[in-house]
Formats: structure tokens, sequence, C-alpha cells
């Protein structure tokens, strides 16, 4: 239970399959306690990052997570990258939707990952890949 | 990894652990099914206890295993729902839609027990 931002809070993850997902939920929430973030908004966070993790393994095949906690403004931050060079997203406000998906899935995942963090940013190309940015603050 | 399904007279249980794959619960839910009607069994318990996130493919899962053997005539209670997953749940707007929960596995006994009253 530190709370000071002594060591470098941060991790790069490949995500390739299905286990992957658990690991950068696991290693979030281990960043997020030695960055003494509240448990509400460490299992928000991890959340999210199972959504983007699994959306990079369904939908573009791999990437990566990178998850780093930073002082911004006076406030801590986690901050998520999830990143694919796969097939991109045509219809970005669609994909936002709630119930909207291409792969017969709930398609809640991208809506309530922006829900759950307090950032939440999309950029994708079609045919080059995806990358989510999202943060999640401390307090 | 597959799931074992414990007998409890004619109450299954299944525990979900947090690293299975699709594939896996595709398993898990045949087995079930397949389980439900060998034993004849009345209701199924469904322990999420060990996962540590609901996100919206573990909620689905869960759904379908719930939807699917309640087709084949069992009550199904999904049981061990962690605060703070719950929680995350509510702030997604994500519902088990229907599907009775039930805090351990004791009170999801006990809530099958009082069904069949
Ligand atoms: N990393 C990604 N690469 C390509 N397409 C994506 C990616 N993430 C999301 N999408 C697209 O956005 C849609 C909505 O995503 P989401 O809300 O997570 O729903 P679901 O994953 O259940 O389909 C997906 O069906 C897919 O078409
Ligand atoms: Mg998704």
């Amino acid at each position: 239970m530190t709370g000071h931002l002594s060591e470098p809070l941060r991790a790069c993850l490949p995500v390739r399959e299905e286990l992957d997902i658990v690991l950068a939920r696991t290693c979030a929430r281990e960043l997020a306690r030695r960055g003494g973030f509240p448990d509400a908004a460490t299992e928000a966070a991890a959340t999210a990052i199972s959504e983007v993790a699994r959306n990079i393994i369904v939908h573009a095949g791999m990437g990566e997570i990178l998850l780093e906690v930073v002082k911004e403004r006076g406030r801590r931050e986690l901050v998520v990258l999830a990143c694919d060079r796969g097939p991109g997203i045509p219809d970005l406000d669609r994909a936002m939707l709630d119930g909207y998906s291409t792969a017969g899935g709930l398609g809640l995942g991208l809506s309530s990952a922006r829900r759950l963090m307090d950032e939440f940013h999309v950029v994708s190309r079609v045919g080059k890949g995806t990358v989510v940015t999202m943060k999640k603050w401390a307090a | 990894m597959s799931v074992p399904v414990l007998r409890l007279g004619d109450v299954l249980i299944a525990s979900i652990q947090a690293a299975l794959t699709d594939r896996d619960l595709l398993q898990l839910r045949d087995d079930l099914s397949d389980q439900v009607g060998r034993f004849r069994a009345r209701g199924v318990i469904v322990d999420v206890t060990a996962l540590d996130v609901l996100d919206s493919s573990a909620i689905r899962t869960v759904r379908d295993l719930a939807h699917t053997t309640r087709l084949r005539g069992a009550r199904t209670v999904v049981v061990g729902i962690q605060p703070e997953v719950a929680f995350a749940m509510v702030q997604l707007g994500l519902t088990l839609e229907g599907v009775a929960t039930a805090l351990d596995l004791d009170e999801g006994l006990a809530l099958l027990r009082q069904e069949d009253a």
C-alpha cells in the first residue's frame, strides 16, 4: 500500500490468446494497487481492459496492451493503450453503440469500456489497425 | 481446461474459472445440458466466485448457460458474484436478464429447495 510513484508503474503486454486477457487485467490490478487506486476504480478499469483485450483477439487477431500509472495535473491516472494492426473499424460511431457487433457478440464492449473509464478515445484506420486509449483517474 | 461438474442430489454445480477459453465454455454448456438430462437434475448452480470480472463476454456465457439448462428443465441459479464485480456490472448496464442469482452456494441451494417446495 505505497501510493508513491517511486518506480515506473508500467507494463507492455502482448495479446494473442485468451489467457493474455486474464494476464492483462491481473497486471492492471497490480499497477492500480501500487498506484493507490480505490477498488471500484481498479475493477472498473480491469473490466474495460478485458473488453478491449478481447476485441483485439476477436476482431484483430493480435496486438498489445500498454499500461501505465502517471501523475497528471496532480492526479494519478491509469493509462491504457490497446493497439493492433488488424482490419480497423470502418464505422466507429456505430461500433460505439450499445448492441452493435459484427461478430455475433453482445456489442457492449466498446460502449461499456467507455462508460467504465474516465477518458476514452479510439483511433482506427481501415486496413491499418486500431488504437484505443483510455484513462481511469485515481480519485 | 475443462470444468468439473459436481452432483449434489438432483443439483449440478459448475464452477467457472477466470481463465476459461470460449471453447471450454461451450464444452461446459454442452456437458451441463447433457448431464441435466442424464441425471434428471432439477437444479443447476453456476458458481462464478472465481471470475475476477464479468465483462460482456462472461455475461453472455453465463446467460447462455442458464438459458440452456433452463430449457432442459432445470432451475438455474448463478452464485458468487463478487461485490466489486457487481458494481462494475451495474456501471456497465449489464444484467443477467432474468437469471436468478444468490450470494453463495448455500443460498443458491436454499433458493432451489424453496422453489421445489
Ligand atoms: N480492435 C478492433 N479491431 C477491429 N474491429 C473492432 C475492434 N474492436 C471493436 N471492433 C468492431 O467494433 C464492434 C463493436 O465492438 P464491441 O462493442 O466490443 O462489441 P463485440 O466485441 O461484442 O462485437 C465489433 O463488432 C467490431 O466490428
Ligand atoms: Mg467486444
